[in-house]
């Protein structure tokens, strides 16, 4: 603990602004239940009312609380993005680790097939399955996992393809460890830095393309709050020049410029730790 | 010289390769579908004999092959099927689109090249100053920030509180060249804005990282104008990266129009895509998604080709 907090004083202003960016959307998202005035889904007055004491930031298009709604979609949007980004990882993760260990016809077949998933847009592709498949919240993020998976695996098989070759991988393999053991006690471990980084960038992408697919209304579907369809919503506000639909399109923004001053820093820092 | 077009035809070759494939693809996520067209469209109230008829019109009774065939064979002679919605000609529908998003896609071309370009280079030349670090901040957030936030806030200063633009792009067949840059323009503005920080960091890094190199210091060493080695003695060398970062945004360019299209009301080919997913039109949006990763797929080769064709080192080789 105390550790951290010397690691946390000796930051850049904008990794610490990150770090308390990053800390109160996770509160937010845990204690949701508590924070908002209102239910996620409780229709509390007349439609889009303006902002008053009641109604911290108005009601919107069906008259639920905007703030709470808010609250929620904190929770909704961002653990459904985070359960994606991880689910990307262990899958691109494991196959990349995999390809680069084991080489051969495995790493061929691995990585011609990302090849191709690769040439087409992610949008476009995303987009063709949700209408094959219908939109619904585990087709999302099965979807999104694996369009996104593609990028992790390129580089965890880079990073793994230069610890492979190291002498202390092949003493291990002399001794007759089995590929999980290597996996797993050897190379992981050293590919583990560069990775951690890719994880902030990816969760960043995986946010952005969830919230853009809900924006179109073919992502997460309504009733439940979330980020990206609330903007959709409430969004002939802003024609009167109200900027209530602005704030999950802002809340959005806000979370991916803090992870990415995170990432920037923690780069910094564990290249500076190698040299 | 010999070396060159031997790499050009490989990745032409390898080009039309994915091209097919991507078609394949394309034409086989439908066949997963759980189910049956047929079934799916008619749903759980029509009779055996129906679906029977439907099947044998939409030909869903030949095997997958030969259907591939009669579809990729189609596209390639512009014919596109029938939409399942309305029954209409899908040539018909994207037509006027296409050239709507080819049009606005261009236009935001035109500005942010120029812009990341001239923008990167001054970064460049002035880095480390006050300049260098607003445009990179500026870059660093314009990446983090969703699309249709960007549009909405553009809307919201713009259009609604000054007015100069209107906040909905309406353009028909009949609009003239200017009235229809006009319209465009603040999607196009969007456009710019999500695309121009990735040009315009890449090209203050290729400059920056050629400045170290030895034959710039003695360009320097002679007395020569910042201005002059930059423009002289980097830019030639940095050309192949920057092409080919501007030839991979564009291809970006093409696909993030979906978003903007939308939020502006667009008539473009991205507006019918997302109306189509959501009406679960699986003959428009095959047909939509075919055209969009074509064209990223040719803009993806061209950079490669671009890149290899423009690199000095390749154009004298030994």
């Amino acid at each position: 603990m105390e550790a951290a907090l010397k690691l946390l004083r000796s930051a850049p202003a904008t990794a610490i602004f990150g770090v308390t960016v990053i800390v109160t959307y996770v509160l937010v998202a845990i204690f949701a239940h508590w924070l908002a005035p209102y239910g996620e889904t409780q229709i509390v007055g007349a439609e889009y009312l303006p902002w008053s004491d009641q109604y911290l930031l108005g009601t919107d298009n069906l008259g639920r609380d905007m703030l709470s709604r808010l609250i929620f979609g904190a929770r909704n949007t961002v653990g459904i993005a985070f359960l994606t980004t991880c689910l990307a990882f262990l899958l691109g993760g494991l196959t990349g680790l995999l390809a680069a260990t084991l080489r051969g016809w495995v790493d061929q077949l691995f990585s011609r097939a990302i090849d191709v998933l690769m040439a087409i847009p992610a949008l476009i592709f995303a987009l063709l399955i949700l209408t094959v498949v219908g939109t619904s919240i585990p087709a999302l993020v099965c979807v999104i996992a694996v369009l996104e998976s593609t990028r992790v695996y390129r580089l965890a098989r880079a990073v793994a393809m230069n610890i492979v070759v190291m002498d202390f991988v092949e003493v291990a393999r002399l001794r007759g460890e089995g590929l999980a053991w290597i996996i797993r006690r050897e190379i992981l471990p050293n590919a583990l830095p560069p990775l951690v980084a890719e994880f902030g960038l990816r969760f960043c992408f995986v946010f952005l393309f969830i919230s853009a697919l809900s924006f179109l209304g073919l992502g997460i579907q309504p009733p439940t709050a979330d980020w990206g369809s609330m903007v959709r919503e409430n969004a002939t506000l802003i024609t009167f020049g109200d900027i209530t639909p602005l704030l999950p399109a802002a809340a959005i923004a806000l979370l991916t410029v803090g992870v990415n001053f995170v990432v920037d820093w923690f780069l910094h820092k564990t290249s500076g730790l190698k040299t | 010289m010999g070396k060159i077009l031997v790499m050009v035809a490989q990745r032409l070759a390898l080009g039309l390769l994915t091209l097919f494939i991507v078609s394949l693809i394309i034409f086989l996520s439908v066949e997963l579908l759980p189910g049956d067209l047929a079934q799916e469209i008619l749903g759980q109230g029509a009779t055996p004999e129906t679906v029977a008829v439907f099947r044998h019109q939409l030909g869903l009774d030949l095997p997958a092959h030969i259907r591939y065939l009669h579809w990729l064979g189609g596209m390639l002679q512009g014919d596109f099927g029938q939409s399942l919605a309305n029954k209409r000609d899908i040539a018909e529908l994207i037509s006027g689109r296409l050239g709507n998003t080819l049009f606005l896609a261009g236009l935001a071309a035109v500005i942010s090249v120029p812009l990341a370009l001239t923008l990167g280079i001054l970064a460049a030349l002035y880095r480390n100053t006050f300049f260098d670090r607003a445009v990179n901040v500026f870059a660093l957030s314009s990446v983090s920030f969703p699309e249709f936030f960007i549009a909405y806030v553009l809307i919201l200063f713009l259009a609604v509180q000054l007015g100069w633009f209107p906040s909905i792009s309406n353009i028909g067949p009949n609009t003239e060249f200017f009235e229809r840059v006009y319209r465009s323009l603040l999607p196009a503005l969007t456009l710019t804005l999500v695309v121009m920080a990735h040009m315009m960091r890449m090209t203050r890094a290729a400059i920056i990282n050629l400045m170290a190199s030895p034959y710039i210091e003695m360009a320097r060493l002679k007395g020569l104008t910042p201005r002059r080695v930059i423009l002289h003695h980097a830019l030639p060398n940095a050309l192949s990266p920057i092409i080919n970062v501007v030839a991979l945004n564009l291809a970006y360019l093409v696909v993030g129009v979906v978003v903007v299209e939308v939020v502006f009301v667009y008539p473009g080919l991205g507006q019918l895509m997302v109306d189509s997913v959501s009406k679960r039109d699986i003959t428009v949006v095959q047909a939509c998604s075919l055209i969009f990763a074509a064209t990223y797929v040719l803009l993806n080769l061209t950079a490669d080709v671009l890149s290899i064709v423009s690199n000095p080192r390749l154009m004298h080789a030994r």
